[in-house]
């Protein structure tokens, strides 16, 4: 398979997300859909790295993993904090996130 | 073959996308992002990364999927109501604005000069992508990022347990202290240390 066929996959993978965070208004939702973004990116990482015979691009790759990864848990704490006080989980609702 | 499996997981990979946004309720959406992200492994596997496969698996599958329904469960995850008020034409804009992204980012994939895209890919070598590769070069040429990245582990682990700390929640961030973490929660004034101990030695039920 060439390569072009997964930059399309990326990039469709891509506006479905970006689709998804206009649409939901559940903050965990959104919070899921920043991951397809995060995973088109890596996607077109990859096939970089392979039309390259790089293995740079992996790396970069595994890096965004690791930010992944750190949105999510932080993401994932604030929305258990939000829920922990009673505020709507609902990002149309909650305005501002001052402490 | 390749062709096969290449289609079999891109469809996996993009009805798994389309289930994440389409889907209301919230626990099957992280499912069908579970569904997303294995096929997008296989993916990772056609194109010779097999490190960042078996990572994307353990770590996102296995870790992060995990918590994420973990949170689903615990905060009661409520469909989403059918229809955002005050709102109509909103869904069908972002439809709009997504489609549009998509031929935006195909015409600059597809347009480019990059004759190198249209082929097979490069050559490469036997062990291209396996961990012992991998391995090699965070260790020497991307050292600093791989450090960078643990700080940010650690800061991101120790911010999460500070945001979703059970009583106080985020008023007294500021004064919080290693101390303040072990202690346990005062429940209820009554029931101190003590009692507890020799309720438990005794095997008899706690009393509230």
């Amino acid at each position: 398979m060439s390569v072009e066929w997964y930059l399309v996959v990326s990039a469709l993978v891509f506006s479905i997300g970006a689709s998804g965070i206009l649409v939901k208004r559940n903050p965990l939702v959104i919070l899921l859909c920043l991951e397809l973004m995060l995973n088109a990116g890596t996607l077109a990482l990859v096939a970089f790295a392979r039309a390259h015979g790089n293995q740079e691009g992996q790396i970069f790759a595994l890096i965004v993993m690791v930010v992944a990864a750190c949105e999510v848990a932080v993401g994932l704490g604030l929305i258990v904090a939000i829920y922990r006080r009673r505020l709507p989980i609902d990002v149309d609702e909650l305005r501002e996130l001052q402490g | 073959m390749a062709e096969v499996f290449f289609f079999l997981a891109s469809i996996g990979a993009i009805a798994g996308a389309l289930g994440t946004v389409t889907i209301r309720n919230p626990f099957y959406c992280v499912l069908a992002l579970v569904c997303h992200l294995l096929s997008l492994a296989a993916l990772f596997l056609l194109l010779r990364a097999e490190f960042l496969a078996a990572a994307q698996v353990i770590v996102y599958v296995g870790a992060v999927m995990v918590l994420y329904l973990f949170v689903v469960a615990y905060i009661g995850g409520e469909d989403d109501p059918l229809r955002s008020p005050g709102a109509p034409g909103l869904r069908w804009a972002s439809a709009l604005f997504a489609g549009a992204l998509f031929v935006e980012l195909s015409i600059a994939v597809l347009g480019t000069g990059l004759t190198a895209l249209g082929e097979e890919g490069a050559g490469f070598s036997p062990v291209f992508g396996t961990p012992s590769e991998i391995g090699r070069l965070l260790l020497t040429e991307f050292l600093l990022a791989f450090e960078v990245a643990s700080i940010l582990l650690l800061v991101a682990a120790v911010g999460s347990v500070i945001l979703a700390r059970r009583r106080t929640g985020l008023e007294t961030a500021g004064e919080i202290s290693v101390g303040d973490l072990m202690r346990r929660p005062l429940e209820s004034g009554t029931d101190s240390d003590e009692e507890a101990g020799t309720l438990l030695e005794a095997g008899g039920p706690p009393q509230r």
